[in-house]
């Protein structure tokens, strides 16, 4: 999301004057990277990983003054996760007997990692237009079925696959250019 | 990783795994987060009157969950605790 640097910079510094709207935004735009790191990264429990996802915003929200680089809002709100999301695995092994099972070595770093390359291929998606975000996200991300995509969409069931087919490499395209052609993998 | 029928691996496939790794968060979460500005306001009203009126205090202190949503917000735990915390800290002596 470094392109989006100075634009993240603009909306923290609408926050802390008090525009709600832009807080309203600050959250729509880092939701989903909080929630990766809680459920994928950190495999937490829907009801703990609620409770991270509040604290997270809750003390951004607070803190939001002692950001000393208000365009490094996703590297500090990526920190405050990781650390609510350890504490909380903590907590709960020393509630549960025996304890929860154990992460392999290196996983929680390679869920980071994937979930890094998302958010950088979302800025490219960003790029892309209306209907092809919304056919990519929903098939992909939201997990809908080609029917529901349809219905939501009001397009004919068999134009999908080759809607989601044509998108995809849009963005290939899209994430490429901002990537100096550099494979994602 | 979910398949398109018919659909060619790589690197289309590599995309198609980034993109399903970041799903929407619940819209109640994000929601619940998104009022945290009219959260605090509630919160700063609750107080200032707590520090007037010992009853509703006490009163409120016992049903938190009650006062966040008679105003219309979600009583998620990080607000209950904020909340907690700036009462409580007013059994201070004055």
């Amino acid at each position: 999301m470094s392109a989006s640097a100075g634009t993240d910079a603009g909306l923290v510094a609408r926050c802390r004057a008090g525009e709600e709207a832009a807080w309203a935004e600050l959250v729509s735009r880092y939701s989903r990277y909080v929630y990766a790191i809680a459920i994928r990264a950190y495999r937490l429990e829907e009801i703990d990983a609620e409770d991270v996802f509040q604290e997270v915003f809750a003390r951004t929200y607070e803190h939001l003054d002692r950001l000393r680089d208000d365009g490094a809002i996703r590297p500090w709100l990526g920190q405050l996760t990781r650390r609510l999301a350890i504490d909380r695995l903590r907590a709960g092994r020393r509630e549960a007997a025996p304890p929860a099972a154990e992460m392999e070595p290196g996983a929680v770093d390679e869920a980071l990692e994937r979930i890094d390359d998302a958010v950088a291929l979302r800025t490219a998606l960003d790029m892309l237009s209306e209907p092809c975000q919304d056919v990519l996200d929903r098939f992909f991300a939201r997990d809908e079925s080609y029917a529901t995509i349809a219905a939501a969409l009001d397009i004919p069931s068999g134009t999908i696959a080759s809607r989601i087919s044509r998108c995809l490499a849009k963005l290939r395209i899209a994430f490429e250019g901002r990537n100096g052609a550099a494979d994602p993998s | 990783m979910k398949r398109m029928a018919g659909y060619e691996p790589l690197p289309e496939e590599r995309l198609a795994g980034l993109l399903a790794e970041l799903p929407p968060a619940p819209e109640g979460w994000v929601q619940a987060a998104a009022m945290l500005p009219a959260a605090r306001r509630e919160l700063d009203r609750i107080v200032t009157l707590a520090e007037q009126d010992a009853e509703f205090r006490a009163r409120t202190l016992a049903d938190l969950e009650s006062a966040f949503r008679a105003a219309g917000l979600e009583p998620t735990r990080a607000l209950l605790d904020a909340a907690r915390v700036r009462l409580e800290g007013d059994d201070r002596p004055r």
